[in-house]
């Protein structure tokens, strides 16, 4: 019994991590209908950059932070430099640009930071609690990792349905003609949700890193999970993307605890599949009537 | 020339046609094998099994419209069939593939069938997973499929009639040439035939041509499975010419590197496929030698090559849209524009 | 000095000229409305002056204004509404979050929801419903309330009777007429039911192949006959 509740609070505690790259996946989809492969290769650069940080002056708290206005500004010049010239093209090249932005932004991270793994402290202690007699799993950093995630799904649900400029970003994201022709200044929401979502990717990276380690390549089976849950969930919903990214968690904490490790991937897929064979739009998918 | 062109309609032609093409394309292949030194000669083995995946990617994504993140994983269902009835079984090479070729087939049904449900980044997000957890099967069964290690196959012997000292690397770039030959052959007549308009058609627009009659789920279907069938003969290939079926040549990164070869030649355009092959195989050599070029410390020079690679990757995109063949048609018409009168076209 | 005035305006799509130049001029308080067939240029026009197609040549002025050249959200700002062909309606969103959207740069001074609502009670009762589910005369009174939150001084309308039942579709064209005078609009109205519109208009327009055929008072355009059948269609 004691092992399914570790198991349940293990996938807790990774599916929030996944729930929140799928947010900031979801953010770009919305933004600007563009699927963010680079988002893995740019909340990596964010963590080093907040390592770095904390290296050179030993405060966690000061690495995050700069970590999240790196994060802004990274997503505002990749929208405004790169993305925006593949916006209003065929989707395909969007999704070329990202990789290739992913690959050099790995590149860049290893000829600058190296390519070795190196330890990132966690923001609270990850010494399980000790309920009532028995020691968990669980501890004040997943905590504060759950919380993260309840907090940014929270806050952009607010953002998008409660606030003017979250009107524009959506008018803009659905009809981007349309919007223009009601003085919706499109580009500039269209580099705010850029900007957001890696905000948002950065604080996944900070919450995975203490797990993971941080190197050009640790973040990369993040990402393709986040991608499965946003996906699971449905990429226009971010309630879908928390629920997603939280059930894809616990599956896979099953999966590995009951089964082993190697059938992880093989379980992710069956239950994408399953998933999207009933809803294929993800399970938070509202059924779009056809324009004609 | 062009009126002559025009009048040429009808499929016997079309068949005429591409036996053409068939036979220049195999004369060139001849010649450059004849000339090349081995590591070249191997270079043009590999680009022929990239082609025969690309051509059927690029005819899947560019004019059925799927996007499909797992032909990777299609490979190694070839590559490992290869490999089984080869390296264990001892099959004939030709048998070997035939077989690869049907149960890749018979795997593309099954995605394909599946993936007529999915739309755009959806069916991306479905094929990603196949791509990454196909591959765990080699990880769960090792026993069979040989673990991280793989299978190992003895290399092709060239027949006796070819001389004793026949390079192996010729034999291998002949047979994947073949084999490349035939897919050219099979799909050039597919794009240009009614199959070809009814990919288009299910593409553009759904609704519009079922109401002519297609049916939309068995048109898509069917182009999966002839991409599929074209991925296991690649993967087939594959496994001849390096003589190995590990789980390491077919991770997430081939997947990815098929789709942006297909984009950067040119979606929809078998020249295009013949252009991502060749990126394929060559970019990764040139980015080395560029990074080896300049006497920089190891962590720098060790990452130089992609740096340059995600470099190209976002310039190309950025400045050729169409990708490589979009170019080539670019320039090819503006030479022609300036030969010919202006024509005012209809309405665009 | 017309509230909109046109000179010479001329649009190309690569070898195709769309609109050739074309002149023409609204005054406040007056509806124009631009007349001809299928491909005449009447969208092309309307698409160039707000800013969402390049034009090749011409002038376009607003209050004396130049604005060829502004960026669509820029144009939109000095006072032109542009409903588009087809409604413009943002179906994934709701009626009032729609109608929200369109005074949104107009701040303070935008019009309120209550008073579209008054122009429009059917959208009162659907305030909070997404947009998809609105029916087409519904949808246009969307569109037009959507376009009179930022109290615009120009209005260009792109067919708007398009798919709506005649019954509905006159009671839209009356409205254009009443609000046009009560608010002192410029009115620029595109339409392919040429008798509705010349009914409230006060001049007519007639384009063929992107140029001008004949322009003159409404009520002289429909009773030349012979241009109405050779254009016009009645």
């Amino acid at each position: 019994m004691t092992r399914f509740i570790d198991l349940t609070l293990n996938g807790i505690s990774t599916g929030a991590v996944y729930a929140v790259v799928a947010l900031a996946l979801v953010l770009t989809w919305r933004a600007t209908r563009i699927v963010n492969f680079a988002q893995g290769g740019m909340l990596m650069i964010t963590t080093f950059i907040a390592s770095s940080v904390i290296g050179t002056s030993g405060s966690y708290w000061l690495g995050f932070a700069v970590a999240l206005v790196c994060g802004l500004v990274l997503g505002a010049v990749v929208e405004r430099a790169l993305m925006r010239r593949v916006e209003s093209g065929p989707p395909l090249n969007a999704v070329i640009v990202a990789l290739g932005l992913l690959i050099l932004l790995q590149a860049l991270a290893g000829m600058i930071w190296g390519n070795t793994p190196r330890s990132f402290p966690p923001a609270f202690s990850i010494r399980g609690y000790d309920v009532g007699g028995t020691h968990v799993l669980f501890a004040p950093n997943d905590t504060f990792t759950v919380l993260v995630v309840i907090g940014v799904a929270a806050g952009l649900a607010a953002l998008f349905r409660g606030t003017t400029i979250g009107l524009k970003m959506r008018a803009a994201a659905f009809q981007p003609e349309v919007a223009r022709m009601l003085g919706v200044r499109v580009g500039r929401m269209f580099t705010l949700g850029w900007a957001l979502a890696a905000l948002v990717g950065s604080l996944a990276g900070l919450l995975v890193a203490p797990a993971v380690f941080v190197g050009p390549n640790q973040f990369d089976p993040i990402l393709i999970f986040g991608f499965t849950a946003a996906v699971l969930g449905g990429l226009d919903s971010p309630v879908g993307a928390v629920v997603g990214g939280v059930a894809l968690g616990l599956v896979l904490s099953y999966v590995s605890g009951y089964e082993g490790a190697s059938l992880v991937t093989l379980a992710a897929l069956v239950i994408l599949i399953a998933v999207l064979m009933i809803r294929p739009g993800g399970l938070f998918s509202s059924t779009q009537e056809r324009r004609v | 020339m062009n009126t002559v062109l025009a009048r040429i309609q009808g499929s016997h032609n079309t068949l005429a046609r591409s036996l053409g093409l068939v036979v220049f394309a195999g004369a060139v292949l001849f010649i450059a094998s004849e000339a090349l030194g081995a590591y070249n000669e191997l270079q043009l083995a590999n680009g022929a099994y990239y082609f025969a995946v690309l051509a059927g990617l690029t005819v899947l994504t560019g004019l059925s419209g799927q996007i499909s993140l797992g032909h990777g994983a299609l490979m190694a269902v070839g590559a490992y069939t290869v490999a089984l009835l080869i390296g264990n079984e001892h099959w004939p090479l030709v048998p070997a593939l035939l077989a690869a070729v049907a149960l890749t087939t018979l795997v593309g049904i099954a995605v394909g069938a599946a993936a007529t449900r999915l739309r755009g980044p959806y069916l991306a997000g479905a094929t990603l997973a196949f791509a990454i957890g196909l591959p765990a099967l080699a990880d769960k069964y090792t026993g069979t499929f040989g673990g991280e290690n793989g299978l190992v196959v003895n290399p092709p012997t060239p027949p006796s009639w070819l001389g004793a000292n026949f390079p192996l690397e010729r034999w291998e770039a002949w047979i994947a040439g073949l084999g490349a030959l035939v897919v050219l052959f099979v799909m050039n007549n597919l794009v240009r035939s009614g199959v070809g308009r009814s990919f288009r058609a299910v593409r553009d627009d759904e609704i519009a041509a079922s109401l002519c009659g297609l049916r939309v789920g068995r048109v898509q279907t069917l182009a999966f499975v002839l991409s599929a069938a074209c991925a296991g003969l690649g993967g087939g290939l594959l496994t001849v010419v390096l003589q190995l079926a590990s789980p390491g040549a077919f991770q997430l990164e081939l997947s990815l590197s098929l789709l942006t070869a297909i984009v950067l030649g040119g979606l929809g355009s078998l020249l295009g496929a013949v252009w991502g092959a060749a990126v394929l195989v060559l970019l990764p050599s040139w980015t080395n030698d560029i990074a080896h070029s300049f006497s920089l410390s190891t962590g720098v020079s060790a990452n130089m090559p992609l740096a340059i690679y995600g470099l190209v990757l976002i310039t190309a995109m950025l400045v050729w849209p169409s990708g490589i063949q979009g170019g080539v048609r670019a320039v090819v018409s503006r030479v022609g524009k300036r030969r010919g009168p202006r024509a005012k076209g209809a309405a665009p | 000095m017309a509230r909109l005035e046109i000179e010479k305006l001329t649009t190309d799509y690569g070898p195709v000229r769309a609109v050739d130049g074309v002149t023409l001029a609204v005054n406040e308080g007056s509806i124009t409305t631009v007349l001809g067939a299928n491909g005449a240029g009447k969208t092309s026009l309307l698409r160039t002056i707000s800013g969402l197609e390049r034009a090749s040549d011409g002038r376009v002025r607003l209050d004396g204004e130049d604005i060829l050249g502004v960026p669509v959200e820029d144009i939109v700002r000095r006072g032109l509404a542009h409903v588009p062909e087809g409604r413009g309606v943002i179906a994934e969103l709701s009626t009032e979050e729609n109608l929200r959207l369109g005074g949104l740069w107009r701040g303070a001074e935008a019009a309120t929801l209550g008073e579209i609502y008054e122009l429009f009670p059917p959208l009162r009762e659907r305030r909070g419903q997404l947009a998809a589910s609105l029916s087409g005369g519904e949808r246009q009174m969307l569109s037009i309330g959507r376009a009179l939150m930022a109290r615009p001084r120009v209005l260009l309308l792109d067919e708007p009777s398009l798919g709506l039942a005649p019954l509905v579709s006159a009671q839209i064209m009356q409205l254009i007429s009443k609000l046009a005078a009560e608010r002192e609009l410029a009115v620029l109205l595109v339409e392919q039911n040429a008798r509705s519109a010349l009914s409230i208009a006060h001049r007519g327009v007639v384009l063929n192949l992107g140029r001008v055929v004949a322009d003159d008072a409404a009520q002289t355009l429909s009773a030349d006959e012979g241009l109405r059948k050779a254009y016009l269609g009645f």
